[in-house]
Order: C-alpha cells, then structure tokens, then sequence
C-alpha cells in the first residue's frame, strides 16, 4: 500500500497554516442581511407580549419576527437519521421560553449596529414561570417544561412530555442482584458528571441565500449537510427540493454541529425576505444556547469474587437533556452500552436509565456521546473494586477485560471481532513504568507522584443506521473526482477518504479530488459524527472504487476486443496480462466523451449492521501537592487499537486533541448555573480550556487489531480518544490522597478541601 | 474619524467609527486570516504585528493603530508557508482556525529567540488556545522546524 497507514499530508494543510480565506465568514458576503437573536433572560417564562414598533423604526431594519410569525410544526435540530430519536420540541420562535438564552426574537437588518440597536429597543413582557434547575427534581414534577399539545416523539424510546420524561429504559441479562449477592466484594458509588462545551474556534455560523432557481441555499459550518436540509425543510414547512446545504471548511466540531443549532434563524429570514443573510454566534452565545454535553449521575455496582473475576455490573444513568431533547434519547445509552461491555465475562448485568427535561440549555453531541460519561463511572468504580480486592487495577483488568471473539451482550449483542485491548494495555504499563510507579512515591519536599488506569471503547459508526456512500467519476485526463457526504471538520477524512481510493485505484494521491459535503452534489451520507467516517465512508469508497474498476474494464475490454478477464487493471492503464494489448486510462476518458454511451462514474453506499469497537487504555501520572491540592500532570500515555490507521500522523493528533480535552473535562471544565438559571461561565474566561501548560507530556502510541468490516482493516479514532482521562486522572488522585473523588470536574479547590476535612 | 493604518506595508487612509476594533478593520480590509474566537481576549486567535509586537486585535482599538505598521499572515505567507508545512507535516494543523494566530505568535517567539526551550515556547504561545491538536502535535512541528533551521530535517523527512 501507498498511502494507507501512511502520515501523508492534509490536501488542505498549506491553504489552513497558511491563513486563506476558506471558512464561512471569510467568504464574500456583501449586502447580506445581518441576523441576530434576542433571547431570554430568564430560566423559564412565558411572553404576554412583545412591542417591535421602536425596533423596527430603526434605519436599516428590515424585519423583526416573534413567536407570532413562524410554523406551528415542531420540530428538533438534532442532526439524526429520520425518524429521529430526539422528540420534536422546537418551534422556530415559542412563546414559551424553557432556559436562558432561548430565542425571543429574530432581528434581520442591514448592519450590525442597527441590528444591535433594534435588539435594545424590542420591549417584551415575561410571565416568568418557576423553573427546573436541579435535573434530581424534574421527573414528575409539577412544573412542566413541555405541557404543549403538539409535542412530538416519533421513536418509542419511553418519552412522556408530561412527567418531563425524554427517554427511558430498562435492560438486562442474567439475575443482577442474585449475582451481586453471591460476590464476595462489591463496590457501589455514584458519579456526577458535568456539561462541558465543545468549545470548537470557530462558533455557530451559517449563511443563506437564494439561488436564480428561487431554491434556499445554505451554506454552514456543520457537520451533517442533510440532516440539516431535513430539519430546516421540515421547520420551514417547505419540500426539501427548495434547499441545498453545503459547508465551506470547518474551524472544528466535536458533535456540536451535529445539531443544526445557527441554520434555522437565517434560512427564515432568507425564506421570508428574498434576501441573503447570515448569523454568527458569538462566543457568549455559543456558550449558553448550543449544544453541550449531556450532564449524567451514573450509580454504578460492581461485584467480584475475592480472587478478583468480576461477575455483575447494575447501572443506572439520569441524563440532563435541558430545555430540548436534542440527542437526549441516544447519548443516554452509550453510557451502559460502551462502558459495561469492556468487562467479557460477566455473569449478568442491567443497565437502566432515565432522561430529564430541565431548565437549562438543551444539550447535544460531543465527542464521546454518553459513553465518556459512563466510562469514567464505571472504571472508576473498577478501580476502587481493585482498591477494595487489595489488587492491582491493572491486573484485575487483565483478568476481565474483554477478549477478542467474545460475543458482548451489553454492546447491542454483537460480537467482539477485532480486539488488541490486552496488547493496549501491556503496552501502556511498560511505557508508563506501571509496576515501579504505582500506586504512589512521596517525595522529599512533601509532593506526592501517582498513577493512575482507564480503558475505554467506542463504535464505529451506528450499526445498521449511518449510510455512507461515495461518487467516483474518472475525468477525461485519467484523474478521478471523489464526491463525499461526510463533512470534513478539520479531521482530515477529505484526506482519509482519498488515501483510500489511491489505494483502491492504484495511483497517485494528486490524482484525486475531493468534492465535500454538498446536498446537490453529493451522494447521501448521514454525516461526519458517531465515528463513522473511516469505517463507513471509507467503505463505501473502496466499493465505489472497485465498482469503477470494473466498469473500465468492461469498456476497455470493448475497445481492445479481448475479453475482461484477460485484462488487468494497473493504475494508470490498462493491459492483457498475456498479450500486447493496453489502453491508458486518459486514452479510455478522452473515447468517453465522443461516440459513446458508458458512464465513467459509480456510486456506492454502505452500511454496516455492526460497529466493531476501538479500544484504548490510558495512564496517567501525576504530581499532587497535598498542601494545595494542585495536580500537575506529568504524562500522559495512551495506547490505542483502532485498526488499521488509515493516517497515522491523523489518527496521533485525534488521539492527542480529544486526550486533552478529556483533560479539561477531568481537572476543571465545568459548566455552572446561578440560581436564576443564568450561566456563569459564558466565555472563554471563565470556562477554562487546558492551554499548552496544562497538558504536560502526551504519548500516543498504536496496538491495532484488523477488523475485517472496515476498509483495509480501520476501525473509528475520533471519539474513543476523550474517554480515559477522567477515570485515570481520578484513579491517580485516590492513589495520592486516598479520596475517591466521584464529581466532575477534580479541581484542586475540591481535593484541598477533601484533604482538609479528612483531617 | 481619519485613520491611515499600514497593513502589510500598505497605507490604508479611511474614515473609521472610534469604537471599531482593529480585528474589525483588518477584516474589513482583506485581511481574513485574522480571526475571531472569543471575544474576551482569551483565545490567540486574532494575534497580529503593532509596530513588530504581537498583539490581540479584538483587544485594540483600530484608531490606536494610526499611523502604525500592522502585519498579519497575509503579510508573511513566505514565512508561514515555511514553518506551517512543519505543523501540517504532523497533521497539527487540524481544522486551522486557530493557525494564522498560532503562527503570528510562533513568528513573534522565533524572531525574539531563534532557538528557544521547549517550556520557553509553552509559555510564549500560552495564549494561543487550540481545541484540535491536544498542543503536543504542534509542539512536534515547532521542534522539528527549530531543528531544520540548525540544518536538520524536513518535518517530511522526519515523518517517513
């Protein structure tokens, strides 16, 4: 192979380092209409009413639309496969307001200071209604956040909008609590898990116009072009013919633009007025009316024989969807699914769950997707097993983790077919000098140095849902273009992708061109989220390539009137593989374009009705200060089996960027609410991202299985890599101060305090 | 009021509004590769030159650059192309958004010391949040690229 499992260089990398103008603001955009959102300042009310006269009398304003102005169908902007799972919810425009910065009123004006001074005169009467602000009390409570008629779940995923209920369910094997009874050691605790931002550079942006078809373009920094021309076709009450959405390059995602969060505000202007327009969310917005992680408390019992063979995992997750139910039905399950299974011999399990309506913003899809939640509950609770069997945590794992072959009733049943974990984490413990290094060394001026272990999982993909597909067209100089839907968020798949094709089509890289995500141009794809990208994408890729392969075959076949198997396909011609017979592919092109009726060009879609999961084990080690209660993390190492590595270089760097976010998540990113529902960390000053002194030494290194589903043996990398950095970082605080910390984020003001007290 | 701000070496005489940020007018000027993250000062993203210092352009009112020499990515694409193919030759460079600071910075860093420690560059580029690469890719290229300098290897010839 050329290019697979090579470090080759992003297509795009030189336009990106070197500054061009390539995302959706630099784009030309004169004339266009500037929106913006008035939005509420309380947790939860009604508007009694709104006066627009004084807005609209500003010079410049062109439209200011309220409640009273949009569709009554309602509908969610969580970019899912129809029917979706997340209920429809959502008006454009309600008069009822469920969180702070819910949208009150869409201002559309010619510049950004008439638009701000419209904003400032629109004069609303609130009824404010008293609000949920403790996901604990919203089950049944009386306060309803959506009593409306017209709320909607088209999935049965146990939704009851008059109990605030967004999702529920039960699940389990075997006798959970008969086999815990039997266990010589159980371990029972329960982890709080915060939201956390995404917090990608670029925020929320999109810009709309219409096309001299009369058609609603879109174009938009999101991840999922027809989940959003669904969505918006769907809120608008148009046909989904009359939109195209298409994204420019894309200044990062991590699941927040899995949710179609900025599209709807402009499209109906742009619908309403004729006139081009675009939104730009600014980072405060971006902070309090997005899409975060979903806020979890998961009690999690382990029980295990005294010789150390864990039996039985019972775990229970209450999910914060906030004021919508964006992904709140799906994210829930990932943190059982993902989490339980890692454990191969369990003689039962259950895995329950409830998903609550709150009022906070609603949250969506990061990075991880509920399974970075249930992972630091579950190996947390492994490790204080451990603590409690007086075993080491590594070994204990090795002597339950999950083994290739092994069929993983909690993981949707499916069977473990690709699987280095073992190797994963040998090799992890000899990087991090496991055996000499824990559990802790106290050092001379009082600090303390620890370690500490999570493994994790993900899938690959949604089994028997996401559909990728590719197009692939030879053009009349022999090069080839490659239309995808998937969305290149800044990943590098446009890269992956056409890795894979040079491979399949045995030429050059600079061969290919990579069209993006464009609903017009591109075959279907659900988007570039659930680590589906390289496993189904690429898959399709390779189908497509293969199904072109023989398409020139047959024509050359035809031209060189000698039958196809005789023929052999090398890259840049074709040749009898005994005979003098040859037909460049440039040649066989240029013959399509005269006198001729076959089509050089062929499309494939794939789906897979499984998700083969990549492992990963991290360790971490860390330095204390027990007077402080500061941790500074020294190193970190991660070993990780994705499969093959399509991109090494690619697959380092995602491991390494979702490492460090994990990072944040474990030590001090933390979403938080006065009692007014108002949030506290609205930018990037308070809601602390780790910089480059907060990450110490990252080392990331591969043990890959080969699965054989996934194209030339890949399985995902995108999300797995945020998963273990909570549960190590935590497991290496109680190794050096013996408090097992179960809430997110670990700041150092709580193990101060929790050292104090324990005085 | 009046302003004339040299960009890249161009005098831009213009009327402005007292409150426009220079970002705004670099913006507005062609100069997309300055870009804006968070608006608190926080991020590094919009990093430019002020008469040679780096500094936040969603910091400084674009009246205070009257008279003085900006320069952005725009204005050093020799030099960027240079030591980015560094940071894509580790594939650090992921979505981008935050590089044309990042490099402004690392440009800023390498003029004042030509060959600085690895804590002397974490703490220069401190401020130059990245949401992407986890820092240490970056890292990697800016070693790599420091190395080059004193007659090493490419960042392409370190990766194969």
């Amino acid at each position: 192979m050329k290019y697979v499992n090579k470090p080759i260089r992003k297509m795009d990398a030189m336009a990106l380092v070197t500054g061009k103008p390539v995302y959706l603001e630099d784009l030309p955009d004169a004339g266009y209409l500037i929106v913006k959102l008035l939005r509420s300042p309380h947790a939860h009310a009604m508007i009694e009413s709104i006066d627009a006269w004084t807005a609209l009398a500003v010079p410049g304003i062109e439209a200011v639309y309220t409640w009273e102005d949009v569709p009554e169908e309602r509908f969610t902007m969580a970019g899912q496969t129809w029917p979706e799972p997340s209920p429809h919810d959502r008006l454009i425009l309600d008069r009822h307001l469920r969180h702070v910065g819910d949208p009150v009123a869409i201002v559309a004006g010619t510049t950004e200071k008439a638009v701000d001074r419209a904003l400032r005169n629109l004069r609303v009467n609130y009824q404010i209604l008293p609000a949920i602000l403790d996901f604990h009390e919203a089950k049944d409570n009386p306060v309803q956040i959506h009593p409306e008629e017209t709320w909607e779940s088209l999935v049965p995923v146990g939704a009851d909008n008059r109990r605030n209920l967004c999702a529920c369910e039960k699940l389990s094997e075997g006798d959970i609590d008969q086999v815990l009874a039997e266990c010589d050691v159980v371990v029972s605790g329960t982890y709080h898990t915060k939201a956390n931002q995404q917090a990608m550079m670029e925020t929320f942006r999109t810009k709309c116009f219409l096309d001299p078809y009369g058609r609603l373009n879109i174009v938009s920094s999101t991840q999922i072009v027809f989940h959003v021309r669904r969505i918006v076709a769907h809120a608008l009450g148009i046909h989904k013919s009359m939109i195209r959405v298409r994204k420019p390059r894309i200044g990062g995602g991590f699941g927040a633009k899995q949710t179609a969060v900025s599209e709807i505000y402009p499209a109906f202007v742009t619908w309403k007025t004729g006139k081009p327009s675009k939104i730009v969310f600014t980072r405060e917005e971006s902070q309090i009316a997005s899409s975060p992680r979903h806020e979890m408390e998961i009690s999690v019992r382990v029980g295990a024989t005294k010789d150390g063979r864990i039996r039985g995992m019972d775990v229970y997750t209450l999910s914060n969807t906030g004021a919508y139910g964006e992904h709140g039905p799906t994210t829930v399950g990932l943190s059982g699914h993902k989490s339980i299974p890692l454990y191969g011999a369990l003689d039962a399990f259950r895995f329950d769950y409830e998903v609550v309506y709150s009022n906070v913003m609603s949250a969506g899809a990061y990075r991880g997707y509920g399974a970075t939640q249930g992972i630091f509950a579950v190996e947390s609770a492994v490790n204080e097993l451990a603590a409690k069997l007086d075993m080491d945590p590594v070994h204990l794992r090795e002597m339950n983790m999950v083994r290739e072959g092994q069929a993983m009733p909690a993981y949707y049943g499916e069977m473990n077919t690709s699987c280095a974990l073992d190797r994963c984490i040998a090799k992890a413990k000899e990087m991090i000098g496991w055996e000499e290094k824990y559990p802790r060394r106290i050092l001379e001026n009082g600090k303390i140095r620890s370690v500490g272990v999570g493994m994790a999982m993900q899938g690959s993909g949604i089994s028997g849902i996401d559909v990728g597909s590719a197009s692939l067209k030879l053009e009349d100089d022999g090069c080839y273009t490659l239309a995808v839907g998937a969305a290149d968020m800044g990943t590098g798949c446009d890269t992956i992708l056409a890795q894979i094709a040079a491979d399949c089509l045995e030429c050059d890289l600079d061969r290919l061109t990579v069209l993006g995500a464009d609903t017009d141009a591109s075959p279907y794809d659900s988007g570039s989220y659930a680590s589906s990208t390289t496993y189904i994408t690429g898959k399709a890729v390779e189908k497509a390539c293969d199904s072109l392969r023989q398409k020139l075959l047959t024509e050359a076949a035809g031209v060189l009137s000698c039958p196809t198997a005789e023929l052999c396909f090398q890259g840049q011609e074709i040749l009898q593989v005994e005979g003098d017979a040859k037909i460049s592919l440039a040649d066989l092109a240029a013959r399509s374009q005269c006198g001729c009726e076959a089509s050089f060009q062929a499309v494939e879609s794939h789906f897979s009705p499984v998700s083969p999961p990549p492992y990963m084990v991290g360790m971490a080690e860390i330095e204390l200060d027990p007077e402080t209660g500061a941790v500074e993390l020294l190193d970190y190492v991660a070993v990780v089996d994705c499969g093959t590595a399509i991109n090494p270089n690619l697959a380092r760097v995602q491991a390494e960027g979702g490492i460090v976010q994990g990072i944040g998540m474990a030590l001090f990113e933390d979403i938080q609410y006065n009692s007014h529902g108002r949030m506290l960390n609205n930018s990037l000053m308070q809601y602390k991202l780790p910089s480059r002194l907060d990450m110490g030494r990252l080392r990331v290194e591969f043990e890959s299985s080969y699965e054989h589903s996934g194209p030339f043996g890949a399985k995902s990398i995108g999300e797995i890599v945020i998963n273990t950095p909570a549960p190590a970082l935590a497991h290496a605080i109680a190794n050096a101060t013996g408090l097992w910390f179960k809430e997110l984020p670990i700041t150092s003001e709580k193990i101060a305090m929790g050292l104090k007290q324990r005085k | 009021m009046k302003v004339g701000i040299y960009v890249n070496g161009k005098k831009i005489a213009t009327d402005i509004a007292p409150d426009l940020l220079l970002i705004d007018f670099l913006r507005n000027h062609g100069c997309k590769s300055v870009k804006r993250g968070c608006e608190t000062g926080n991020c590094g993203l919009c990093t430019v030159f002020l008469e040679d210092k780096p500094v936040l352009s969603c910091a400084v009112p674009a009246a205070r650059a009257d008279r003085c020499q900006v320069v952005t990515l725009e204005g050093l694409q020799e030099e960027a192309a240079e030591f980015g193919a560094f940071i894509a030759d580790q594939g650090a460079e992921q979505c981008g958004f935050c590089n044309p600071g990042l490099l402004m910075n690392a440009i800023a860093l390498f003029r004042e010391n030509p060959d600085p420690a690895e804590d002397e560059i974490r703490e220069y580029l401190a401020g130059n949040l990245c949401r992407c690469s986890g820092y240490e890719g970056q890292l990697r290229g800016m070693r790599t690229y420091l190395d080059f300098k004193k007659g090493g290897k490419t960042g392409h010839e370190v990766c194969e």
